[in-house]
């Protein structure tokens, strides 16, 4: 911060007293009459702080948006990915001499399995039994009809009975649902037709607590929302003041320019901690989701991502002059992280080759510590290179933003 | 004791090519309110954005109060209060904590309250800033500059596109700050406000100053302290061109005379020893007077005199 403050140290030529180096605010005569009030070292930062939270406070749109939406992301993907659900297979069986005998097979197998499980005695029940989560939809249509229905989604499967007795699948290999409905159905088929399987076996379903898409998404949500409010919160908002020449109005006088971008950051810290809360708050109640690290694990973690982003969006900031560039550089620079950075799914997906970099990235690094302290108690200790990540990404964006930072 | 501004030989040029400045040095006195008059793009604002210590120069040096802006910003900066051209300042606060805020940044502030009081916007304390009319957010934006307790006042085109009225209070609040004893140096495209407001005057264009003094000084230099305009018919046959301007500048009383499309302006000493002159002479030629009026000069006439256009050119 040093690098900014161009102000040489204040004249100060024994003036000031013994007291009012701290927070003597509020009109304390100090004897002589010559002032008013004097004001402390801290004053301007603590009015600077006020007025930022003061500012945010009357912006609903800052509310929603920090607040709200993530909440409203949450719940909406949180309960569209509920616990894996009873998946339904939906199959077609096209119309032909086998086609009733093909349903009933189903039924049968179904039927069976059902029994053996103890559960309703419904057929093609709509429910999964519990440890087979399978439920199968099956119509009976003409070639033409079901194969177009087939092409548009409609149908993972197409079943076509032939007349001496076999069975063609019609399936989509890109298509999970289509490849594992034609697992299904064979060995529906095939138990039908009095296949025996070969060893008793038995599954244990998984959807405890900490390892469904909730408990995975909502650190993700976290870790997005601390780098959309940093940069918008920091970026943005610098910009929108250099626009309106708020800033340089405010460096035309000895306000300290550290203690304004201290006031900045330390607004964007006390929202860390309400975004933090809150979201958190929400996976909890709604969710029941368990948080195994601790709270002060993940609110430090919070710090360091809101502190590391501030510094990215300060950089973004640095010169900008209009707040449409700058909308447009922040999107710029958000945009990677969004696609790779495992927000609402894993970034194991992406090819090897990719996989350094996107360590490298900083929500990267914030989501995956997130998601290791919340969802695997991991330590703070044990995860010093995502640390080590976000400090690099803030320390030196702040360090170049103070270099290259326009206040007029 | 050091002159409260003064500044010598200020050059500035933007990115190599644009000399906003050419070289303009003035020096106020305590007490003084100095108003900077010149058209837009004038060079006003860089001048006083140097003096503020907000541009740096590209050459020429700046002293506040005896110190340069090198020596000891933040401390000069408890000695000024600043009006920007234009500053919005945060809409969502309302007044009263927007004049607390920057009461915060000086170590000896003025109470918030009084400087509403005297700004005539303690009504107003509540009132975000958003909602305020033209008229009060300047007044908020001088209040900002005054609750510092400044020695000196920069404004900048303070009341530009206010109405008549709210004009007349910042003059007002600038004339209260004055007798306090406080000096203020002011830009300003108008006229009629540097002449009523300023002790002293610098005119400026492209960059330099052309002429400086009282306001009544430089309406002194054109000589005469009214103006005479007057048109003529054209139907009397010998066109009027610019070495007929020569009669009229040999009627007597007459110190300068100037064209404007068809109306001849005559700075004019003494008007009852000129007009019945001029009435006599277009007798002569058979001419016909189409208007006729007379008034007192001001610094338009002035700066049209030195640069031949108007101040304001829209």
């Amino acid at each position: 911060m040093a690098t900014m403050e161009t102000n040489a140290p204040i004249l100060d030529d024994g003036k000031r007293r013994p007291q009012s180096a701290r927070g003597s605010r509020g009109g304390t005569p100090h004897g002589t009459l010559d002032y008013h009030r004097r004001n402390g070292r801290w004053s301007g930062y603590r009015h600077l702080l006020w007025a930022r939270i003061l500012e945010l406070k009357r912006e609903p749109e800052v509310v929603f948006w920090v607040f709200i939406f993530p909440l409203l992301l949450a719940a909406g993907l949180g309960i569209a990915f509920r616990n894996k659900p009873a998946d339904i297979t939906w199959v077609a069986v096209i119309n032909s001499a086998g086609a009733q005998k093909t349903l009933a097979m189903l039924q049968s197998s179904f039927d069976q399995r059902s029994s053996d499980q103890r559960s309703s005695n419904k057929t093609l029940p709509d429910k999964g039994p519990p440890n087979k989560s399978s439920t199968i939809r099956a119509t009976v249509l003409d070639r033409e009809v079901a194969l177009k229905a087939f092409h548009f989604g409609k149908f993972d499967l197409v079943i076509e009975s032939n007349a001496d007795g076999s069975y063609t699948y019609y399936y989509d290999p890109a298509r999970p649902e289509s490849v594992l409905s034609r697992a299904e159905i064979d060995a529906a088929l095939q138990s039908a037709a009095g296949r025996k399987d070969a060893v008793a076996t038995s599954s244990q379903s998984s959807s405890e607590p900490g390892s469904r898409y909730i408990d995975f998404l909502i650190p993700g949500l976290l870790g997005m929302n601390l780098m959309n409010s940093g940069m918008w919160g920091v970026g943005f908002a610098l910009v929108e003041m250099r626009q309106r020449k708020l800033l340089k109005r405010f460096v035309a006088t000895p306000m300290r320019r550290s203690d304004f971008l201290l006031a900045l950051t330390s607004s964007r810290l006390i929202l860390m901690v309400i975004e933090v809360g809150l979201l958190l708050g929400f996976g909890v109640l709604v969710f029941h989701m368990r948080v195994q690290g601790s709270i002060l694990s993940v609110v430090l973690l919070g710090a360091l991502g809101a502190v590391s982003f501030g510094g990215v969006g300060l950089l973004t900031a640095c010169r900008a002059q209009k707040i449409e560039s700058v909308s447009g550089l922040i999107n710029l620079v958000m945009m990677p992280m969004w696609i790779f950075s495992g927000v609402f799914f894993s970034y194991q997906r992406f090819p090897a080759m990719a996989q350094p970099f996107i360590k490298m990235l900083p929500l990267t690094a914030l989501n995956d510590a997130l998601r290791a302290t919340i969802i695997e108690g991991a330590s703070l200790g044990s995860q010093s290179g995502r640390l080590l990540v976000l400090a690099v990404w803030g320390g030196v964006s702040f360090v170049l933003a103070l270099r290259w930072f326009r206040w007029t | 004791m050091a002159s409260p501004v003064q500044c010598t030989n200020l050059r500035k040029t933007y990115d190599g090519k644009v000399e906003a400045v050419r070289g303009l040095s003035l020096q106020i006195e305590a007490g003084q309110c100095f108003g900077l008059l010149g058209p837009n793009g004038a060079g006003k604002t860089t001048t006083i954005e140097i003096l503020e210590g907000l541009l740096t120069p590209t050459s020429g040096e700046v002293r506040i109060l005896g110190h340069g802006w090198d020596d000891n910003p933040r401390q000069l900066r408890e000695w000024i209060g600043i009006s920007l051209q234009e500053t919005r300042l945060s809409e969502k606060l309302n007044v009263r904590e927007t004049i607390e805020l920057f009461a915060s940044f000086y170590s000896e502030p003025r109470p918030a309250a009084e400087v509403l009081e005297d700004l005539e916007l303690t009504e107003k304390a509540d009132a975000w800033v958003g909602k305020l009319s033209g008229g009060q957010k300047q007044r908020l934006a001088v209040a900002t500059a005054l609750v510092g307790n400044p020695r000196i006042l920069f404004l900048d085109e303070p009341t530009t596109g206010l109405d008549p009225q709210s004009r007349r209070q910042l003059w007002d609040i600038i004339r209260a700050f004055q007798q306090k004893g406080g000096t203020a140096l002011l830009t300003t495209h108008y006229m009629d406000e540097a002449e009523r407001l300023c002790d002293r005057l610098a005119i400026v264009d492209h960059g330099v100053i052309i002429a400086e003094g009282t306001p009544s000084d430089l309406i002194d230099r054109l000589g005469g302290h009214h103006v005479v305009e007057f048109k003529v018919s054209k139907n009397g046959g010998n066109d009027e061109s610019d070495n007929n301007l020569g009669r009229w500048r040999s009627l007597p009383s007459v110190e300068s005379v100037r064209r404007e499309d068809s109306t001849v302006c005559l700075s004019v000493r003494e008007p009852h020893l000129t007009i019945p002159a001029l009435l006599d002479a277009l007798t002569r030629d058979g001419r016909q007077l189409e208007h006729l009026s007379t008034r007192q000069a001001s610094l338009e006439d002035v700066f049209v005199q030195l640069t031949g256009r108007h101040l304001r050119e829209d």
